[in-house]
């Protein structure tokens, strides 16, 4: 492993590069090719899209699980909500149905000083935060759930930051691990290293639809002996990137498994409202755990992670996202709060996001059929975008397409002959990089390469979001297969 | 049943313990949201429930969030924002057009035109270029390159990003962040998380809180010996001292940072905070610039601004940035990528960014009433800093400093022998259990000058001046006789 990461050149983010790039360089058993981000590259063409006028007219971004970015709207009575809470005076506007108003004057009421302006609770607005611990008993068939153990923060990922800056001690010796899958998206890697702790990875099984194989925990888990302390299990269900979606039993392993090894748990279930799977359904970790009773129900510790951010609300750039924590240390809870506490609180149109999210409109509400047809249109949407993926990636000669069971994201394996692989080489770019760039300045498709997720060791995969309309994502499909046909036919 | 079986298993069953959770948590603290406010809240909660106090509400005067005090938000920025959210309402003609304007160009610079969608993680770019535009315009013409800004959730997640890339090293090469006491405990707090060195040198409470360039070089000086000091940070106008640092203070601080090599932060979220005569807000960059190329060359340096506090008071946006400048380009490059964490600020803290810094023009129809209701704002704010200053002078044993700027006055309070011993029987400090008492007592929250810093053997306690100003009246006159009061109880 290597040094101190503090002890080098001067700045803590270089160190945190120096040190993804020192896990892939050493030959530590922990160095499974676990690929790390493609410098500079692919994180400043994601942030602006590239204006490349060539034959086609405008760059397709499916690189973010962004609904809006993709072109798929807002849902109208949150909208409206939120309007008529930023400008009070819409309260009393016939423009605006009469559930909306009373919505909006309800959420006013509790803002303090009736102001979206104020800070509200470091927790988030109590009202808020009680009927967030409602919707989760509603969902998880009756599990009780206190408000609180739940703290709203701007993002999920805010959230989970904080979760491991207690978790992480970065001055012990030996280190810090944290179990992490792969493939996994890097924000949550980039913060555990960020924060001086060492990434365990365990690999999900492709062949298998990517679910998880509880061997493979045990394999990873082996493998940190003498080199870090690993302290949590981190899992993200549905899956991002891979698209799989948990079987109860496969939960109830983790579960036992965490318990075993005395692991803290860390479930991501941001994605948990985008589920395609004819046989697929999302049951939350909390569920489960409760479901299995005691021992396991009492001492298991969880934090459960959610947004309003995807899911068919889609509000990313609202900023807002909870954590529910499960059987925590009452002391340690006290040094949490301190610690949300520094944050003052997460933006008021976020948290108020959330409890529209969890509370839409029902049957007989003015705004129902509306919002029900709104959503009922999304989803239609990505399920027929789920399959037409399927359909044609898997199609496509060098292509394969593991089911997308849910979630924001297609992961499709990409199969490069030895000529791909030697031209990426000479342009000293991985080759699934080189396949996102090509595609990238010959059909305008901005898509990110496998590498950045992590992958087996010669294998390479893309990554592109499904949340978009039929027509792009139709056209998508039609630029990748057409692209991918001349690129196959150029390196055969 | 024991306390570890009642949690329902054994202690040394739990992963997640005193012991095994990050040291550096454990020492973190922030007062303004800390023990008082908890029990405040308590209180509140007992009042909802009908039980009888001497007071029937809880005022809270511990936070600088001037609408939950009542203060109005500004309408133009408000009706833009309705117009972002709902863009429907561009039909309505109850809205003005410049409003309708601003938010056009917002929604077009958002990905699908929607302020749910992610924006870059620096900020949205033509936000940044308009932020850079104001702060040109506001410093006299001198040069803001938007690549600079960083839009933030909050000037508090940048200031705390800056930190962390700036504190690294091991024992005696650990930073060193050198912090004014008293201090807004967020510094604390962060360098406390970031396992840094915190370095505390002292403003001059005789002096109206100035701060004296030779404390500094003490606190430095001894400083050197334990630790590596790299980063300076200062308030101006001061949270929670109130002071506005002279033009010739801040040239002083800059000579001194450039002459003991350290990176320069500036908060300046409370830049339109400027109440008493005679006093001025100069920015550190337009000071900086104008002492010539032989500092604003070489000089290190990071200014914060928000859309908190001012005379928008939109706390609850978490809208801010900061401009960094001469940053080392490979720095630079890390401090992008650290942002990128974050994924991006809240995009309608950007949007109301985007307003203050492309307010109503003289020519736009909103311009009117944006006017009015901005100088009413500022005008109360200077009528309640003065009017606290005053009536906490006329007590006995309460000295107060002017309340130059900011939203706070941090009396010096006397507080008698004997309470000072109650205090540590109960194991408290002197400053909390004053606090508590008022709190109990009148049902005045307020934060005990320990949660800021002071010097040993003194005792303050910091006080918000946003009460609406009949209400801030009473206020002062209810802690003037709390005071009294208390002196005689432990005299």
């Amino acid at each position: 492993m290597s040094d101190d990461p503090r002890s080098s050149n001067g700045t803590f983010a270089t160190e945190m590069l120096f040190e993804l790039k020192d896990v892939s360089a050493t030959e530590s058993p922990l160095d499974q090719d676990h690929g790390g981000p493609e410098p500079d590259q692919f994180s400043t063409v994601s942030a602006k899209p590239i204006g490349v006028r060539k034959p086609f007219k405008e760059v397709i971004n499916v690189s973010m699980g962004d609904l809006h970015t993709s072109g798929l709207k807002p849902l109208s009575f949150v909208r409206q909500v939120l309007a008529a809470c930023l400008y009070p005076q819409l309260v009393n506007s016939s423009r605006l149905p009469v559930d909306v108003r009373q919505r909006a004057q309800r959420l006013l009421g509790e803002c303090v000083g009736g102001s979206i302006g104020s800070y509200t609770a470091t927790a988030g607005i109590p009202e808020v935060v009680q009927r967030i611990s409602e919707f989760i008993t509603r969902r998880d068939g009756g599990v009780p759930s206190s408000p609180d153990n739940i703290y709203i923060s701007p993002g999920s990922q805010w959230c989970l930051m904080n979760m491991l800056k207690v978790l992480v001690n970065s001055e012990s010796s030996p280190r810090t691990g944290v179990l992490t899958p792969v493939p996994s998206h890097c924000t949550t890697t980039s913060s555990i290293v960020g924060l001086g702790g060492v990434i365990v990875p365990y690999y999900l099984t492709e062949e298998n639809g990517w679910q998880l194989q509880v061997e493979e925990l045990q394999r990873a888990l082996d493998s940190a002996k003498g080199i870090c302390n690993p302290v949590a299990l981190y899992i993200i269900n549905p899956g991002n990137p891979s698209g799989q979606v948990q079987s109860r039993k496969s939960m109830q392993e983790v579960i036992q498994f965490v318990r075993e090894n005395r692991l803290f748990l860390l479930a991501d279930e941001v994605y948990q409202d985008l589920v395609y799977g004819e046989h697929s359904e999302f049951i939350s970790y909390k569920r489960v755990l409760a479901e299995m009773g005691p021992p396991h129900a009492d001492t298991v510790e969880l934090a459960s992670f959610h947004s309003a951010s995807k899911g068919f609300i889609g509000e990313c750039g609202l900023r807002g996202g909870y954590v529910e924590l499960v059987n925590l240390d009452p002391a340690v809870m006290k040094h949490i709060h301190t610690l949300f506490s520094t944050d003052s609180c997460a933006p008021v149109l976020g948290q108020m996001a959330l409890d529209l999210m969890v509370n839409p409109p029902q049957p007989g509400d003015p705004s129902y059929p509306l919002d029900d047809m709104e959503r009922e249109h999304i989803r239609k949407t990505l399920v027929h975008n789920v399959k037409r993926v399927s359909e044609v990636l898997n199609s496509l000669p060098g292509f394969c397409c593991q089911p997308v069971e849910g979630g924001a994201f297609a992961f499709p394996r990409l199969f490069l002959p030895p000529k791909a692989i030697q031209k990426a080489k000479e342009m000293g770019m991985q080759p699934d990089t080189f396949y996102c760039v090509r595609l990238l300045e010959e059909a305008g498709v901005l898509i990110l390469p496998g590498c950045e997720y992590g992958q087996k060791e010669d294998t390479h995969h893309v990554r592109f979001c499904i949340l978009n309309p039929q027509e792009t994502m139709e056209e998508v499909l039609r630029r990748i297969s057409c692209f991918h046909t001349q690129f196959m036919r150029e390196v055969s | 049943m024991s306390q570890q079986a009642a949690n329902g298993v054994p202690h040394r069953g739990k992963v997640l313990t005193l012991d095994s959770m990050n040291p550096n948590v454990k020492r973190v603290e922030y007062a303004v949201r800390g023990p008082i406010v908890q029990r405040a809240v308590q209180i509140e909660k007992e009042l909802k429930e009908g039980v009888k106090k001497p007071f029937t509400e809880v005022i809270k005067a511990n936070i600088g969030d001037a609408h939950a005090m009542g203060q109005k938000p500004i309408t133009f920025l408000r009706q833009v924002l309705a117009l972002c959210s709902y863009p429907e309402l561009l039909e309505d003609n109850k809205f003005p057009e410049d409003a309708k304007q601003r938010a056009q160009r917002i929604l077009d610079a958002c990905g699908g035109h929607s302020i749910g969608a992610y924006s870059a993680s620096q900020g949205i770019e033509c936000i940044r270029q308009d932020v850079a535009r104001y702060i040109e315009k506001r410093d006299g013409g001198i040069p803001s390159n938007p690549d600079n800004i960083y839009l933030s959730t909050g000037a508090s997640d940048a200031i705390v990003t800056m930190l962390k890339l700036l504190v690294r090293g091991e024992g005696r090469d650990r930073t060193g962040v050198m912090i004014s006491i008293p201090q807004y405990p967020l510094y604390s707090a962060a360098v406390a998380d970031l396992g840094a060195v915190q370095v505390s040198y002292y403003l001059d409470e005789d002096k109206c809180w100035s701060l004296d360039v030779t404390e500094v070089r003490r606190a430095l000086n001894e400083a050197r010996q334990h630790c590596n000091p790299r980063v300076l940070c200062i308030i101006n106008p001061g949270n929670p001292t109130g002071q506005v640092q002279s033009r010739q203070c801040i040239e002083d601080v800059i000579k001194f940072a450039k002459e003991e090599h350290l990176f320069l932060m500036a908060d300046e979220v409370y830049q339109d905070n400027v109440y008493a005569e005679g006093c001025k807000f100069h920015s550190f960059k337009k000071v900086l610039f104008e002492m010539g190329p032989e500092y604003s060359s070489t000089l290190e340096m990071a200014s914060f601004h928000s859309t908190s506090k001012c005379y928008m008071g939109e706390c609850g946006f978490r809208g801010g940035y900061m401009e960094v400048i001469n940053m080392d380009p490979e720095v630079k490059a890390q401090l992008t990528k650290l942002v990128s964490v974050r994924l991006c600020p809240p995009v309608p803290g950007q949007a109301l960014l985007d307003l203050v810094v492309n307010p109503p023009l003289p020519d736009e129809p909103s311009y009117t009433t944006f006017m009015k209701e901005r100088s009413a704002v500022l005008a109360a704010l200077a009528e309640k800093a003065r009017l606290t200053e005053q009536i906490f002078n006329t007590v006995p044993g309460i000295t107060c400093n002017p309340v130059q700027g900011a939203m706070y006055t941090f009396p010096r309070i006397t507080l008698p022998q004997k309470a000072i011993d109650k205090a540590k029987e109960e194991g408290t400090v002197p400053d909390m259990l004053y606090c508590m008492r008022l709190l109990e007592e009148e049902g005045i929250c307020l934060v005990p000058g320990s949660g800021f810093g002071q010097r040993e053997g003194t005792f303050h306690f910091r006080m918000t001046i946003l009460p609406p100003t009949e209400k801030l009246k009473v206020v002062l006159e209810k802690i003037s006789h709390f005071h009294q009061r208390f002196t005689k109880e432990f005299s």
